[in-house]
């Protein structure tokens, strides 16, 4: 199941400090981020639109 | 000052810190500010956030003016910023209350924070209700209003909220009521406060006060952390400056901030004030050297355009400049025209890294205007019609 879950192009990920959820579906028009984007496809560099914390900071929503 | 009894049985505590002019190291607080912590005498007696360390003396003389010799039960950290719970070990220790009620993000702080192994916490998510007595109090989380672990705690009974940071201003007084004072000064200073302070999480302002409309809350008394205490009407009041503040509507209003070596930046900039000014667009004029980050910031946050001017140093910008980006962008200000400007001697690159740090920021982009060497008419005639041309784009995003 878990390598399934890694695969899922359209698991959520959640930051563990604000909570926030990205949504593949949704992509982060904010950051013109486009939707369909897979969080494992989002930049380096991509932060949490709401908190600013780093792409480390999230992990797979259950 | 002493204790106020701000609703029966209900106390305002708090620290005035007169002195106060740095605040958290980032900002200016120019007129000091407040500690504002509050005690309810019930059943159990509750004490809601304390202040900052060196305050402890105050906050055990005014516990003991309105206890006596009677205990704290329990202690509501709404916030772990340590001008809120810079006593908050001390009061776990002096006191020993019962238990300890905080947000699920401020245990994990709290944690971290005081490295605490036998402290009686217990986690309030959001919807939790505890009786304290006649009253009940119910906790709302505001995770990001301003740091993770930020919560609200409504008192139904009383139609009061705690609101630590929200609602908030630096002003350092002998007044506890917002009806006491000035009102031009108190919208200025809270304006001041959130674009300093809680701009970032406009979002999350606005599905704050979304979910308080929907679970219907009746607020006749807002206690915010710092300044002025909110009744009666002026509830709606500041919620409805919140509501305002969040949403970011952009004002007939340009802010030019720049620095300038030998006058020519400032020069071309001020050609650019004159043309927007004859458009009937508001400007604010400011140099970095004469005005702090977080006085610029106050007034950047409600205009419509940012105008950023900085010559070529050493193949970069200004550090006064360097700094102000920082902290402009780091804030998120939203709907902004920004644009560029900047004189050089020998490399010209100002223009371009200003530009860059306004797409950062997703700013509407204008192009900027770089000139070598001293301006001349010509330069200033391009750069005021520069002036009016921003004016128009404002025009048209209003």
């Amino acid at each position: 199941m878990g390598d399934q879950k890694e695969t899922d192009p359209m698991q959520k990920y959640v930051c563990e400090i604000c909570g926030y959820v990205y949504d593949p579906a949704q992509g982060d028009p904010d950051s013109d981020i486009p939707a369909g984007t897979k969080f494992e496809d989002l930049p380096d560099d991509w932060t949490c639109p709401v908190c600013g914390a780093d792409k480390d900071s999230f992990v797979p929503e259950d | 000052m002493r204790p106020v009894e701000i609703k029966e049985g209900i106390f305002w505590l708090g620290a005035v810190d007169w002195n106060r002019r740095d605040f958290h190291g980032y900002s200016k607080a120019h007129k000091g500010t407040t500690y504002n912590n509050f005690l309810i005498v019930d059943e159990k007696v509750t004490l809601i956030d304390t202040v900052a360390e060196e305050f402890w003396g105050t906050l055990q003389c005014n516990l003991a003016q309105v206890l006596g010799d009677r205990k704290i039960d329990y202690v509501v950290a709404n916030h772990l910023e340590p001008d809120h719970s810079g006593c908050l070990a001390k009061v776990v220790e002096k006191y020993q209350p019962e238990k300890i009620y905080t947000s699920p993000m401020g245990q994990k702080a709290m944690k971290a924070h005081f490295k605490y192994t036998d402290w009686p916490v217990e986690v309030t998510p959001t919807g939790t209700e505890l009786s304290i007595g006649k009253r009940t109090l119910s906790f709302l989380e505001t995770r990001m209003l301003h740091w993770p672990d930020s919560m609200l705690t409504y008192c139904p009974e009383e139609k009061l909220v705690f609101t630590n940071d929200a609602f908030g201003q630096n002003w350092a007084t002998s007044e506890r009521w917002a009806d006491q004072v000035d009102r031009y000064r108190l919208e200025e200073l809270m304006a001041n406060y959130y674009a300093n302070i809680v701009l970032p999480y406009s979002p999350v302002v606005l599905k704050t006060l979304a979910t308080i409309k929907e679970m219907g809350l009746e607020i006749e008394t807002i206690c915010p952390d710092h300044g002025l205490l909110f009744r009666g009407d002026d509830c709606a009041w500041a919620m409805e400056k919140y509501q305002a503040y969040a949403e970011q509507k952009p004002k007939n209003k340009a802010v030019i901030v720049y620095d300038t070596m030998w006058h020519s930046t400032e020069k071309m900039a001020e050609a650019m004030a004159c043309g927007l000014a004859d458009e009937g667009v508001s400007v604010r004029f400011m140099c970095m050297k004469n005005n702090h980050h977080s006085d610029v910031m106050a007034e950047v946050f409600d205009a419509a355009a940012v105008i950023v001017g900085s010559p070529t140093h050493n193949n970069g910008i200004l550090p006064l400049m360097a700094d102000m980006l920082t902290y402009m962008k780091g804030l998120r200000p939203q709907n902004k025209i920004g644009s560029a400007v900047g004189s050089f001697g020998w490399s010209g690159e100002c223009v371009k890294i200003l530009t860059q740090w306004l797409e950062d920021m997703n700013m509407e982009v204008v192009e900027g205007i770089k000139n070598q060497y001293i301006p001349d008419h010509e330069v200033f005639d391009k750069c005021y019609e520069q002036g009016k041309a921003i004016a128009a784009a404002i025009k048209a995003k209003l």
